[in-house]
């Protein structure tokens, strides 16, 4: 991993102390983001990617606590920081967007009044200066008649133009990280590719390094550069998009590429069945030992049921499975 | 029309006052308000076909679930299943005998089962509200048996929907469904709670059960690629009105309307084919305050004088019909 990675974090394990024992929901989680870059973290639910952004910016709800690992930001550790210093970078160094545009922005506030405050509380400038960067930023976003829609309510904004003021919100402060959670789940599928394309912009132009976390493998295919695959807790394959969307390496992996409906794949009388993975994720009460996959997985074999496997290069790809390893030791 | 036809809608619309209360009218000299959530439906669903309703929030598609279904009756128009209507109140004896031939599936597997009910009683249900069976014996293995048909094990019966994940309580929900051994089923966003590998599971589930009990479905979905995996033919609704229908293969081959080309421009590229997408603008707009003509034209790259001030009518000369002006006039 380069040096110059904005974010890095390494054996992230995050745990929730419960009476029937410890939960471990995070596990072994590691990975980097450059400057510019945008990693996609996607999974399906209960997979920990949330967890993970939500370790990241320090927002964990006790009892959940980050047990092992280290999270750095631009070479400095962020992961032991106390509450007001954690609280000094969030916003400033490290933006957020979350799935719900209406429960990220205060009813009671114009988006112009929320914009200002954000922004003075982490630059130096005077109201007037702050009203002038609200404006830039809300024009950035694509917002039509900025000068008009400043003094406006976040009830006067459709789903879309409010998701645009929570980006703008995020970039109050140019932070050089941003964690977006789910920005497009709750839009429809013509505002979401607005978003896509204007996220995508915004990491091209400032060279802010940003962790897209979505379910969706559409999102994932238009906007990210690498994508990380969650599974249990851990992560299962990481790699460049394309390889990992056309040549996925980990049968997780492959099984969720194949259950994606997509079009053209011969519809009416002639569509296909999909691939099925059957059975469902383990809850975190009941991870199996080995692999975590093993008992949905077609190529299961008996190191499987025993040992864990690591992420290790296989290609472009680093792929958790012991199926790659078995293959380079026949190999050898 | 063919005669084919087991459920046949014409000009159906229904309005929903939304209104301010009566003394704010009187007092504040408030307008009544009138919101037009379906305006002017046609269209059939020939027996043993998928129907699919595609469109965005708000344009409706629900809510022309639930008026054909019987949950709200209809404000215009006139629906008929097998030949008979059932949209008159005066009719409600054959209109209760044709509804016993259709069921409805929900989006919510959370909200849509009773929590303090165990599953074999939600399963017998409807056995027990139709009167298709009345000896407990021949409940219970009928339940047993409706358990099997989606997948889940006969001792399931005996738990709780909170023991279930959203995918296998689906599969109930689906059971619950089957058990009136209906021949229609209206399916409102099935697996748009799910995670893909689950929604993959519960396709492939339905497909299967069409097949082998000769089912006849109208899904409803956002999603034009789970409706490609589905549909045998798709209607395209965008506020209220259907703009297009057509045979699947043909609508994805060779989409009419605009609309309908933007919808699928906007299906983020999984196949990273490197596919130019034209950038989709704007919104849909306030169903209270519709545009004037047609309802796309601020929106629509081919809008004219005409498209902004005449609203285009679907015209029914056979399959493939759009309402648009610039296609009527092969101006695209």
């Amino acid at each position: 991993m380069s040096t110059s990675a904005i974010l890095e974090v390494k054996g992230l394990r995050v745990e929730f102390p419960t009476r029937r024992g410890t939960l471990v929901a995070v596990d072994g989680v590691s990975f980097s983001i450059a400057p510019g870059e945008v990693l996609g973290v996607v999974g399906e639910s209960g997979a920990g990617k949330s967890l993970t952004g939500t370790a990241i910016i320090g927002l964990l709800e006790p009892p959940g606590r980050i047990a092992a690992g280290e999270i750095l930001l631009e070479g400095e550790r962020i992961d032991r920081l106390d509450h007001d210093r954690m609280r000094r970078i969030r916003g400033r160094r490290i933006g957020a967007i979350f799935q719900d545009p209406l429960t990220s922005l205060n009813p009671l506030y114009t988006v112009g009044e929320q914009l200002v405050e954000t922004i003075r509380t982490h630059l130096e400038v005077d109201a007037l200066g702050g009203r002038a960067r609200a404006l830039a930023l809300l024009r950035e976003v694509g917002i039509p008649a900025p000068e008009a829609r400043i003094d406006h309510y976040p009830h006067q904004f459709s789903g879309g133009m409010r998701q645009r003021v929570v980006i703008a919100l995020a970039l109050c402060a140019e932070p050089r990280l941003i964690i977006a959670d789910e920005p497009t789940t709750a839009l429809d599928v013509s505002i979401q590719a607005q978003i896509i394309q204007l996220l995508k912009r915004l990491a091209r132009e400032r060279g802010t390094a940003v962790m897209l976390i979505t379910h969706d493998m559409g999102v994932i295919a238009e906007t990210a550069d690498r994508v990380a695959v969650m599974y249990a807790g851990r992560i299962v394959e990481i790699g460049p998009v394309r390889e990992v969307i056309r040549a996925a390496r980990h049968p997780y992996t492959s099984g969720l590429m194949g259950s994606i409906p997509k079009i053209g794949a011969g519809a009416g009388k002639h569509r296909a069945q999909l691939v099925q993975i059957e059975g469902s994720m383990p809850r975190l009460n009941a991870v199996p030992a080995g692999c975590a996959f093993h008992p949905r997985c077609e190529k299961c074999f008996e190191r499987c049921k025993r040992e864990r496997p690591e992420p290790r290069p296989v290609g472009t790809n680093l792929t958790a499975c012991w199926l790659y390893d078995e293959q380079r030791t026949a190999q050898a | 029309m063919t005669n084919n036809a087991l459920l046949r809608l014409k000009d159906i619309g229904r309005d929903f006052d939304v209104s301010r209360p009566w003394l704010n009218r009187v007092i504040e000299g408030a307008p009544r308000q009138l919101l037009h959530a379906v305006d002017d439906v046609s269209f059939e669903v020939r027996r043993g076909e998928t129907l699919a309703l595609v469109g965005e929030s708000g344009c409706g598609k629900s809510t022309l679930a639930r008026l054909i279904v019987g949950l709200y009756a209809p404000s215009r128009g006139r629906i008929e299943f097998d030949g008979v209507e059932i949209s008159n109140p005066a009719a409600h004896v054959a209109t209760a005998r044709m509804r016993r031939r259709m069921q409805m599936i929900f989006q919510d597997p959370y909200a849509s089962l009773n929590p303090r009910w165990r599953v074999r009683d939600i399963v017998a249900e409807p056995i027990r509200v139709l009167g298709l069976a009345s000896d407990e014996a021949e409940i219970a293995a009928r339940v047993a048996e409706l358990l099997d048909q989606v997948g889940l094990a006969a001792e399931d019966g005996e738990k709780y929907p909170h023991e279930f994940s959203g995918g296998q309580r689906q599969r109930i929900s689906i059971a619950r469904a089957l058990s009136g051994r209906p021949e229609f089923l209206v399916c409102d966003e099935p697996t748009s709670a799910l995670d893909v590998s689950v929604q993959a599971q519960i396709l492939n589930l339905m497909s299967e059960l069409q097949a082998r009990l000769g089912l006849t479905y109208l899904f409803i979905s956002h999603n034009l690629a789970v409706v490609s995996h589905v549909a045998d033919r798709i209607g395209v609704m965008y506020l209220g009105r259907l703009v297009e229908i057509a045979d699947a293969q043909e609508l994805f081959a060779r989409p009419r309307h605009p609309y309908t080309r933007m919808l699928l421009d906007a299906v983020p590229d999984l196949e990273m084919s490197g596919r130019q997408r034209t950038p989709v603008a704007g919104e849909v707009p306030n169903p209270l305050a519709p545009p004037p003509g047609c309802a796309f034209h601020p929106r629509c790259p081919h809008a004219n004088e005409r498209c902004r001030t005449e609203k285009p009518q679907l015209i029914w000369r056979g399959e493939p019909a759009s309402a648009c002006h610039a296609v009527e006039e092969n101006r695209i």
